[in-house]
Order: C-alpha cells, then structure tokens, then sequence
C-alpha cells in the first residue's frame, strides 16, 4: 500500500503505462517539488544576493535557507561548507582544478578506484598529466567488490588524493567508504566521496564519514536538473583558489587585481541556479517526510524480489555482487548473445525503460570484459509488480531472439 | 510492439545473427573501421575493387542487431555496382532514413536494405543503421582514387 502512496506523488508516472526503471539516471519528480518551483518563480524570484528590495531578500532566503537545510541532511559541521553547483560532474572539477591542480606535485599520485563515473575519472587524468602525478586504481574482485586487501595495497604514503564512489552507478556495490577514508588519512591524502548514487538511497552524515570532500547531483534523488552540490571541509576550502571567475564570488575587484568573496560564495560565481537549489529543498523535505529507514526497507524489497527473480532467468548474465547487503539501487545484465541496445528497444515497447550503454563508465566495463549492458535502476516509487513486469517483457525478448540464437 | 515486429523481422534477424558477409577478405584493397563509442558498437569493412566496381566487400566486428543487419544487408546491395552507382545508392538510403522525399525508382535501387525504411520510428537506433553506410560513404569519398 504504501508504495502506491508514493507512486501518486509522481504525475509522469500516473500519466503513462510505463514502468520506469532508469532512476540511477534520473529521478522523476513528486508534485511537491514540481510545485515547489511553481511557487519560488510566482512568489519569489529576483536575482539573489543583488537588491535591497524585498523581493531580492525573499529570494536571498529561499537560496541560503536551503543551503542550512543541506548542511544539516547530510551534517556538515557549518553551513558554508555546503557549495552549490551544476551537478556531481562540476563539483569533481571544482575539486580537481581548484585543489587537485594546487597541491599536485610531480610523483604523487592519485587513487580512483575502476568503479568511478567518468566523471570522477576523466578529471583526474587531466590534472594528474598537468602535474606530472600518477593516476592509480583500486581494482574490484569476482564479487565486484574492492576488498580490504585491495584498499590497503593501493594506498601508500604517495597517495595524495583519493576518489571513491559510494555506490557504483553500473554494479550497485556499496564500497566500504569508512575504511578507505581512515586508511587514506593515516597516510595524509584527501578523500572526495562521489554520493551521486548513495544519496537518494542511504543517510550520509559527513562527520561520521569524515570524508574531505563529497559530492552529489540533485536530479537522482527527485530534485530538478541542473543543480548539484559539492560539501568541503571549511579548512581545506578555505585554502583553496576560486574555480570559475566572475560576478559574486569577489570582495573588491581593481583593473588588474581582485580579492575574493569567502565561503560558500567564493566557489559560486554568476547568478545561481536558485529554482534548482528551491527543488531540491523540497525534494530533501519529501525524503525526510518519509525518512531513510523507510525508504530502505522500500528499495530492499524491491531490489531484493528483483535479485531473485532475475537470477532466475538462465539466459540471463547479472552483474551483482552476490552480497546482497552490500548492493543498492542498480542492477545491470545481459541476455547472453543480444546486445544490450536491442534488448532496451524491445523493452521499450513493451513500456519499460531502462538505460543501455556502458553507463560513462568504460573502463569498469572492459575491465569487466564487455561493452555495454542494460541497467534497472529502482526508487521508492517503484514495485514489485513493476519487477514483474520487466521480467515479463525480457521473456519476450529472449522468445523473439531465441530462433536465430540456437544456430550459432 | 508495431514498429518493432516490423523492425526485427526475419530478413534484419538472419542479416545479424547469421550473416554470410560476416568474415575477413583475402585481398583487400581498403579497411575502414566505423565506430560508435556510445554503444562500443565497432564494424570493420574491407573492400575489394576492381577497377571502378566494387567486387567484394565483408565485414566483421561487433554491435547490435540494426548495425549488424544493415551491415550485412548493405553489402548485398552495393556489391557489384560502380563506384558512382555506390554513392548514389548511400544517398539515398540517408535520405530515406532522414525521411526526405525520395521516388519510388530510387527505393527499388535499396534492394533489402528497404527494410531500414521505418527505423526514424526509434530516434535511438538510428545510429546505429547508419553506421556502416557512413563508414562506407567516407571510403568512397575520401579513400578511393586520392
């Protein structure tokens, strides 16, 4: 019952007979934050931080009061270490070209592990060539995990810089973030969590993790698109130069010097994306009306029944960790001799959507030893009746294949 | 499921699944590798040519059901055909496939390769019906006689 409560939330999804199974791209959104945003523009818009005028305070408040409300769901220790940005892919650049390229020096090395977005990825093989800094890898073992020996090989005293991510956008693997973290510091380096894909499922809490950096987009966990945060330690982003140059990130600007705002403002220059930054406190305020507890016991359900039912198809291949307390959110897999774009065409037309492609993450791929994938991803408006219905549908798509299979 | 059944019918399942063009040539004069790194789809013409004709061609690679298929069957239909008759044939299967007008004289020069006609019904695949007509296009236009 209570999923369908959920479900009602959503319009896209009582518009159409669809099952959507590509949250791990995007989330749709519930009607409080689609209102939400109706509401900042006929309510309260004007350029924030600009005018004395009442409307611009209105706006002003509506951007920094969601700002205290990020810093307290993900319990950063100040507000000002909450800095808003386009999505996990600016953050991760921010981080890289404004602290990555200041503190790199030639011999140090970077630490990514093979799971990461391409986006927590391609960065770090720029600014390490810049530097003349090394880029390593974590690699993952036959349960698609990065094991504790793994962890302790890679990280050495060269290691400077440690990108993570929380949960891995192709596998689902919940990697072990505490105990890279803790090892990374007992030798110095820094550690930036990719939460893009932990966030909407699990409770982040910065201090428990003690991480240095963490970032996430708010369009996978119901916001709209296009807005994104980075969290940073206040002392490291304090030390950090400015990354994207312009209006409102400055104190005093002369002909040829300029002096530079402080913390958050420092980091956001331009008029700011305040009807996403609007969305995504509505759509922290609907996550917490339901609470994380809730929603886990929800998805576990969910991806659980999925698990199983999907092992249970033979001409299946699955790419899960056979931990299944170790796994969120997203499952990948193949029908053995049909390539992953025909198998999503042909569960397009039966109304189920999921992603196909190598998920911007080709080196977890190849080292995987295949291209591409097809890739359900659930959230909590999803069923078990929609897990039904994709397997419904791949039956079909194995029985229009199945023919021309057998004569290879 | 109407566009599809039409799609992924007989003639394009054999093409891809089965293909008789699909091998290595002994021989060839050219060998263009067409690829589209969204998918990792990856297809290797060789072309064989004697004088102005195309004499041979085959391909071997990999992709999906539509590249494989409108590879194979490109092949049944350019083999054999001048270098201009070739040309003229790609243009129009482009044309068809942007759905530009095309006459029906000119469709009947596609042979199979008609079958692609509905594939503008799925906006995401149609890369991956063009893929080796591109390949082959840019050998004939920028390989071929330089």
């Amino acid at each position: 019952m209570e999923e369908n409560m959920i479900k009602k939330d959503f319009p896209i999804l009582n518009n159409k007979n669809m099952v959507y199974l590509d949250s791990g791209a995007t989330t749709q959104k519930p009607i409080q934050v689609i209102k939400a945003i109706e509401n900042y523009y006929e309510n309260n818009n004007a350029n924030p931080h600009r005018g004395a005028y009442d409307l611009s305070i209105k706006a002003t408040e509506c951007y920094e009061n969601t700002r205290a409300k990020i810093a307290k769901f993900i319990n950063a220790k100040y507000t000002e270490e909450v800095v808003f940005s386009k999505n996990a892919t600016e953050s991760l650049n921010l981080i890289a070209y404004s602290y990555g390229l200041s503190n790199l020096k030639k011999d140090d090395e970077v630490l990514i592990s093979i799971m990461e977005h391409h986006s927590n990825l391609v960065p770090w093989q720029r600014i390490t060539k810049q530097t003349g800094s090394k880029l390593k890898y974590m690699y993952i073992n036959d349960k698609l995990e990065i094991s504790e020996q793994e962890i302790k090989n890679k990280i050495t005293p060269k290691t400077k810089m440690v990108g993570i991510t929380y949960v891995s956008n192709v596998t689902g693997t919940i990697n072990d973030v505490k105990q890279i973290i803790k090892q990374a510091h007992s030798v110095g380096a820094v550690v930036i969590v990719d939460a893009s894909q932990a966030i909407p499922h699990m409770k982040i809490d910065v201090q428990d993790l003690d991480c240095d950096f963490l970032v996430f987009s708010g369009h996978k966990m119901l916001a709209p698109l296009g807005i994104g945060v980075m969290y940073g330690k206040k002392n490291i982003l304090n030390q950090m130069p400015p990354f994207i140059m312009g209006g409102d990130m400055i104190e005093y600007v002369y002909e040829q010097e300029t002096t530079f705002a402080e913390l958050p403002n420092k980091f956001e220059a331009g008029t700011q994306n305040v009807e996403g930054v609007v969305g995504l406190g509505a759509a922290i305020d609907y996550l917490e009306g339901i609470g994380y507890e809730k929603i886990q016991k929800i998805e576990q359900e969910v991806i659980m029944y999925a698990r199983e039912e999907l092992s249970k198809l033979k001409y299946l291949e699955l790419y899960i960790t056979p931990n299944c307390n170790n796994h969120s959110g997203v499952i990948s897999f193949n029908i053995k001799g049909i390539h992953p774009h025909d198998v999503a065409s042909i569960l397009n037309e039966q109304g189920v959507c999921v992603r196909s492609g190598n998920h911007c993450a080709q080196p977890l791929l190849r080292s995987l030893g295949i291209d591409s994938t097809c890739r359900a991803s659930f959230y909590i408006y999803n069923t078990k009746e929609d897990v039904d219905r994709l397997v419904k549908a791949l039956n079909i798509t194995y029985k229009m294949f199945e023919k021309y299979l057998k004569q290879n | 499921m109407d566009d599809l059944s039409n799609m992924y019918n007989d003639l394009i399942m054999e093409h891809s699944m089965n293909s008789y063009n699909k091998k290595k040539l002994k021989n060839s004069d050219f060998c263009e590798l067409g690829h589209n790194p969204n998918c990792g789809d990856e297809i290797n013409l060789e072309i064989k040519f004697n004088g102005n004709i195309i004499e041979n061609i085959a391909f071997t690679g990999h992709g999906c059901a539509i590249s494989q298929a409108s590879t194979s069957i490109m092949i049944d239909t350019l083999k054999g055909k001048t270098i201009d008759e070739a040309k003229n044939i790609i243009n129009i299967f482009m044309k068809m496939i942007k759905r530009e007008y095309v006459d029906n004289e000119s469709l009947k020069k596609l042979g199979d390769a008609i079958a692609f006609k509905n594939i503008s019904n799925m906006p995401a695949r149609v890369k991956c019906a063009l893929l080796s007509w591109h390949t082959m296009e840019d050998i004939l236009n920028n390989k071929y006689g330089k």
